[in-house]
C-alpha cells in the first residue's frame, strides 16, 4: 500500500497522471471563465456608454442649454431643469457638508470607541446604502405633507440625507489615517482639542475630506427616486426654493417614459449630461485623493 | 504668566473642549435621529393600513385602489424575485471579476480595470433604466427571449419559469438589469477582501503545488468567507431598494406569477409610479406600508452585511 501511495506522489507532477491532468483542466477552465466574466462586465460598461454617447450627443445643442422644457410633441431644451438640478444639488451639499464633517470628527476624534460612536458608525454604514426612495417617502411625510406642497427645499433635504453618510464615512476614514504623534505634538504645545482637530488633524487630511464631498456630490447628482415625491417637477423657469422645481433626473424619467420622440431625445441628452458630470466628479475626486496620499 | 492666569486659561480650554465635544456629538446624534425618524415616520404613515388590514396586507395579492382593496403581496413578491435573479446572475460574475483582478490581471491593467468597475458603479441608475427600456428590452425580445421560451420553456418543472410572450420587459429583464447594476458593487468588495489574504498563506499553497484555482477556492475564499458574504448582502441590499432601473422595465402590473417573462411590480416601482397620484388616505397609507416593508427588509440585509464585513476586519486586526 505504501508503495502505491509513493508512486502516486512521485507521479503527481507528471503530465500523464489523470488526477494532475484533471486539476490542470479545471484550473484552465475556471480561469478562462474568470476572464470571460471580466469581459462580460466590460462589454456592458462599453455598451451602455456607447448607447448613451451616440444618442446623447445627437440631442446636445445650444437649444438644450437655452430653451425651457417643452410641452409634449414640440422641441425645446432643458435650461430650467439644468439650473434646477444645480440649485437643488448645491443646497443639498451645502446642508450635508458641515453635518457630515462634524459627525465624522466626532467618530474619529471625540467619541472614538464609545458606545454612541459605535452605534452611529453602524447606523451610518446602513444609511449609506438605504433605499433612496424610502428617504424620499420620509421627507414627504415630514415636510411635504406638513406644508402641503412640494418644494425644492424638500428635494434638497432628501438629497442631503443621502449625502451625509458618504461624507461622514470618508471624513472618519481620513482622520484615522493621521498618526497619533501629530495629535500628541499639538497637545504637548498646550492646544485644546478643538484646535488640535481643526488646525492640525483636519488640515492634514484636507484633500481626503474634499474627496468625500465630491463623491457625495457624484452620488446625489443622478439620484431620481428621492426627488419624485419632494421637488417634483416644474415645466417653467423657477428659482424659488419654496416651490416645485424642475430638475434633470425627474425630467429624464418623465420624458423617457413618454411616447413623444422629442421628449425621448431630450431625455437622452439630459442623461448624457448627468453621466458626464458624475464620471467627471469621480475622476477628479480620485486624482485629488491620490495626490493627497503622496 | 501668573499661576492664576494659567488656571483661568485651563478652565477656559476645558470649557471650549466641552463645547467642541458637545457640538460634534450633536451632529453624530443627528445621523442616529435620521434613522429613528425614518422608521417612526413610516410607522405613523403605515398605521392606518396596519390596523385596518393587519397581517392580511402581506398575504393578499389584491391591489385595487378603486375598490379600496390593498394587498401588498404582488410588489413584495416582485421585489424578492427580481433581487434573487440579480444575485443568481450577479454573484458568479462578480466572483469571476474579483478573481481576475486579484489573481490573474497583468499589473499594468489592474488599476484601469479596477477603476472601470468602480465607474460602472457610479453611473446613475436611471441610465441603466433607460438603456434597459430602449436598447436591451427590444433586443432581448427579438433574439434571446424567443429562444429561451422554445428551449428552456419546454423543460419539465423549471419550464414554467420561462414561458410567456416575448415582450422584452418583465420581471426577468428587471432582474437582469439589476444584476448588471450590482455586479460592480459586489465585485469591488470581493476584490478588496481577497486582497486581505496574507500572501504567505497563498504562497504556502502554491508551494505545495496547488493550481491558481485551488488557491482561490481552498485558501482565499475560506479565509475571506465573511467578507464575501458581506459583499453579497450589500449587493442584495442595493437590489432590493433600487427604483429607477427596475421601474423602466418591469412592466408595472400587480401580478404574482411564476412566469418570469410576465410583467410584474416591485415595491420601489409601485411607489415611484403611484405615490404622487394617490390622494385617498387609505391608498397613501398602503403605499407607505410598502415603503416600511422595503426599509425593514433592506435594514436587516444591510445590518447583516455590515456585521459580516466587521467580522473579517476584526480577524485582520488580530493578525497584525
Amino acid at each position: 500500500m505504501s508503495t502505491t501511495t509513493r508512486n502516486a506522489a512521485a507521479g503527481g507532477a507528471s503530465p500523464d497522471n489523470p488526477i494532475y491532468r484533471r486539476r490542470v483542466w479545471i484550473n484552465r477552465f475556471n480561469l478562462a471563465m474568470s476572464v470571460g466574466t471580466m469581459a462580460f462586465g466590460m462589454v456592458f460598461l462599453l455598451w451602455i456608454l456607447a448607447v448613451l454617447f451616440s444618442k446623447g450627443f445627437a440631442a446636445v445643442g445650444t437649444a438644450m442649454f437655452t430653451q425651457m422644457t417643452p410641452p409634449p410633441g414640440s422641441d425645446g431644451g432643458l435650461a430650467n431643469a439644468i439650473v434646477g438640478s444645480l440649485i437643488i444639488v448645491g443646497a443639498a451639499i451645502f446642508i450635508a457638508t458641515p453635518i457630515g464633517i462634524l459627525a465624522g470628527i466626532y467618530l474619529a476624534e471625540v467619541g472614538r470607541e464609545s458606545k454612541i460612536a459605535r452605534v452611529t458608525r453602524f447606523i451610518n454604514d446602513i444609511l449609506l446604502s438605504a433605499p433612496s426612495i424610502v428617504i424620499g417617502l420620509f421627507v414627504y411625510t415630514m415636510i411635504v405633507a406638513n406644508v402641503k406642497h412640494y418644494s425644492a427645499w424638500a428635494g434638497a433635504v432628501a438629497l442631503a440625507i443621502i449625502a451625509v453618510p458618504v461624507i461622514v464615512r470618508q471624513t472618519e476614514n481620513m482622520l484615522q489615517l493621521v498618526p497619533n504623534s501629530l495629535r500628541e505634538a499639538a497637545v504637548a504645545l498646550g492646544a485644546p482639542q478643538w484646535r488640535v482637530v481643526l488646525m492640525v488633524t483636519l488640515r492634514a487630511v484636507k484633500g481626503g475630506v474634499v474627496t468625500g464631498v465630491l463623491l457625495a456630490l457624484a452620488r446625489i447628482a443622478g439620484e431620481t427616486a428621492p426627488l419624485l415625491f419632494t421637488a417634483l417637477n416644474n415645466q417653467f423657469w423657477s428659482t424659488d426654493l419654496k416651490a416645485p422645481m424642475a430638475n434633470l433626473p425627474v425630467v429624464i424619467f418623465q420624458f423617457a417614459m413618454s411616447p413623444y420622440e422629442e421628449w425621448q431625445r431630450l431625455a437622452w441628452g439630459g442623461a448624457l449630461l448627468i453621466t458626464l458630470a458624475v464620471l467627471l466628479l469621480n475622476i477628479v475626486a480620485r486624482t485629488l485623493f491620490r495626490q493627497g496620499k503622496h | 504668566m501668573t499661576p492664576d492666569a494659567a488656571d483661568k486659561r485651563d478652565n477656559s480650554f476645558a470649557l471650549q473642549d466641552k463645547l467642541f465635544a458637545g457640538t460634534t456629538q450633536f451632529f453624530a446624534l443627528l445621523v442616529l435621529l435620521t434613522l429613528l425618524g425614518i422608521i417612526a415616520s413610516l410607522f405613523v404613515g403605515a398605521w392606518q393600513t396596519l390596523v385596518q388590514t393587519g397581517p392580511g396586507f402581506f398575504t393578499s395579492g389584491a391591489w385595487d385602489p378603486v375598490r379600496k382593496a390593498f394587498g401588498g403581496l404582488a410588489p413584495i413578491w416582485g421585489t424578492l424575485i427580481t433581487a434573487l435573479i440579480a444575485l443568481l446572475v450577479g454573484v458568479p460574475v462578480s466572483f469571476g471579476i474579483a478573481v481576475f483582478l486579484t489573481e490573474m490581471c497583468p499589473p499594468i491593467l489592474k488599476r484601469p480595470l479596477g477603476t472601470a468597475v468602480e465607474l460602472l458603479a457610479a453611473i446613475p441608475s436611471i441610465i441603466y433604466g433607460m438603456w434597459g427600456l430602449f436598447v436591451f428590452a427590444p433586443l432581448f425580445a427579438e433574439t434571446l427571449q424567443p429562444l429561451m421560451i422554445n428551449t428552456l420553456g419546454k423543460l419539465p418543472l423549471v419550464g414554467i419559469l420561462f414561458q410567456g410572450t416575448p415582450m422584452g420587459f418583465g420581471v426577468f429583464t428587471a432582474g437582469l438589469i439589476l444584476a448588471v447594476m450590482i455586479i460592480p458593487f459586489i465585485a469591488a468588495v470581493m476584490r478588496d477582501v481577497f486582497e486581505t489574504t496574507p500572501p504567505i498563506l497563498k504562497e504556502s499553497a502554491y508551494g505545495l503545488g496547488a493550481t491558481t484555482w485551488e488557491v482561490v477556492w481552498n485558501v482565499v475564499l475560506p479565509y475571506t468567507k465573511a467578507g464575501v458574504i458581506g459583499g453579497i448582502m450589500l449587493g442584495l441590499g442595493r437590489a432590493l431598494g433600487e427604483t429607477m432601473a427596475v421601474t423602466f422595465v418591469i412592466g408595472n402590473a400587480y401580478n404574482i406569477s411564476a412566469q418570469l417573462f410576465e410583467p410584474g411590480n416591485s415595491i420601489a416601482s409601485a411607489l415611484a409610479n403611484e405615490f404622487n397620484e394617490a390622494s385617498d388616505p387609505a391608498h397613501l397609507s398602503a403605499l407607505i406600508t410598502l415603503g416600511l416593508t422595503l426599509f425593514v427588509l433592506s435594514f436587516i440585509v444591510l445590518a447583516a452585511s455590515r456585521l459580516m464585513l466587521a467580522k473579517l476586519s476584526a480577524k485582520e486586526g488580530k493578525r497584525t
